[in-house]
């Protein structure tokens, strides 16, 4: 009897534990990504490298494919199968590049994280501040953190002085839909065409 | 002339409020997205004006930056100074009278003590931030929609509501251009007054060159990421919402709750 007591005690407890030490409190797992992003950026590599690792990264801590579909706004219920496939593979492949070159542009930037606020079960919001330099004024940047598998939390958007990046790639996206009569091909080409360069 | 002035304004904000809204009042609205109704002609301004950036502006705003320190820092000083003219009526007609008197007091300050307004003592003695005002800010505050977006011949973005707001500037709103361009003074003329403007866009350029550059590096539509920024800086100027808030945070939410890609 006390064998089985035991036993059933030790499993408790070591669900109990499995369950807690891999949840990553969101404002840990921000601070911890922009230690990583400022390590690289601070590494005496070259851009080309610097870009790689930070590519790296992105496609651990980003929910790429979720900002993406965001991105495309009501288009994307109008996609089948196919047409989504194709839209994340050229979405992740311009992100990728567009996020780390904007990066890469950066040296040794500190960023500090300050306060985080749960907004629901899926979403905290990460404040934080990129600390001033004598070239420029402090910038607030805040994070949208999908924490809905909380063991795996994933960068959804960043609101930088207040302004959403994930917003302004929505728009820019509907304003190339627009431009083409909806026609999702014309997306598909631009977003390949800006990999290629 | 005023009346001309008026009667331009007035024509100006109804024929606009029409244009592209089926009849409905768009600057009625409130809380509605900015239109591009003119688009096709707002990409071609944005073109020239890119023409005109790339020729003019950007190469000056860099010798700009090369300028040493205190002289930048007093430029920008005596421009913020100049605006608390604009910006103190805008906090009166916002019925925030108290910030309308710290700014009477910051521009009190600045003038005399800062020597029209090169140094910043206000800011020394513990005034609280800065947060320039304008008219457009103001007609939004009074629930005026912005309408549709506008690309500026050399100005840049703006809606028709802000640009009305710009108007009423001249129209006797801004005490800086009715002294210099209106005065009749042998001190402050029309050609200072525009230097003044010059100035504000250059300083705004020079301390925007790595960022724009970059935003137009990793665009794959320019001109819709700039609308896109313009708005939503305006949304939260006119919301007074404190950069980085929540309240921007949660406007979005309703498209992301349909997201899960998991």
């Amino acid at each position: 009897m006390q064998k089985i007591f035991i036993l059933t005690l030790f499993i408790i407890i070591s669900l109990t534990n499995s369950n807690n030490a891999y949840s990553i409190s969101p404002d840990v797992f921000i601070q911890s990504t922009v230690n990583r992003a400022s390590q690289v950026l601070s590494e005496k590599i070259s851009k080309e490298e610097k870009i790689n690792k930070l590519k790296l990264i992105a496609k651990e801590t980003v929910d790429i494919r979720g900002v993406g579909f965001y991105s495309l706004g009501a288009a994307r219920k109008s996609l089948n199968d196919e047409q989504k496939n194709t839209y994340s593979n050229l979405f992740e492949s311009y992100f990728l590049k567009s996020f780390s070159s904007r990066l890469a542009e950066y040296t040794n930037p500190e960023i500090e994280v300050r306060n985080k606020k749960i907004l629901n079960d899926t979403y905290t919001i990460v404040n934080s501040v990129l600390i001033a330099t004598k070239d420029r004024p402090e910038v607030k940047i805040d994070w949208r953190v999908y924490t809905k598998n909380s063991d795996n939390p994933l960068i959804r958007d960043l609101i930088i002085e207040g302004l959403s990046l994930a917003r302004t790639q929505k728009e820019e996206f509907t304003s190339i839909l627009n431009s083409n009569d909806g026609n999702i091909n014309a997306l598909f080409e631009i977003l390949e065409e800006f990999s290629k360069n | 002339m005023r009346t001309l002035k008026i009667i331009f304004l007035f024509f100006f904000l109804t024929a606009n409020a029409l244009a592209g809204s089926d009849g409905k009042l768009e600057l009625s609205k409130k809380n509605e997205s900015t239109k591009d109704c003119f688009e096709p002609l707002n990409r071609a301004t944005f073109a020239l004006n890119q023409g005109l950036d790339k020729a003019i502006l950007k190469p000056v705003s860099k010798s700009y930056r090369a300028l040493p320190a205190p002289i930048k820092r007093g430029t920008s000083n005596v421009l913020n100074n100049l605006s608390t003219l604009i910006t103190i009526p805008n906090n009166v007609l916002q019925g925030d009278i108290k910030l309308a008197a710290i700014n009477t007091g910051r521009l009190v300050v600045n003038t005399t003590l800062g020597i029209l307004g090169i140094f910043d003592p206000a800011s020394e003695m513990g005034f609280p931030k800065y947060v320039k005002e304008d008219y457009g800010q103001t007609l939004g505050a009074w629930g005026v929609g912005p309408g549709c977006y506008l690309v500026l011949p050399v100005l840049g973005p703006s809606t028709i509501r802000d640009t009305a707001g710009m108007f009423v500037n001249v129209m006797g709103g801004d005490p800086y251009y009715n002294i210099s361009v209106n005065g009749n003074n042998e001190y402050l003329d029309g050609e200072l007054f525009a230097v003044t403007k010059i100035l504000s866009g250059v300083e705004f350029r020079a301390n925007n060159i790595e960022s724009l550059d970059n935003l137009e590096k990793n665009s794959v539509d320019f001109y819709a990421s700039v609308r896109s920024l313009y708005t939503q800086d305006r949304e939260n100027k006119i919301k007074n919402i404190q950069r980085g808030s929540i309240e921007v945070i949660f406007k979005e939410d309703g498209d992301w709750e349909e997201i899960d890609t998991k």
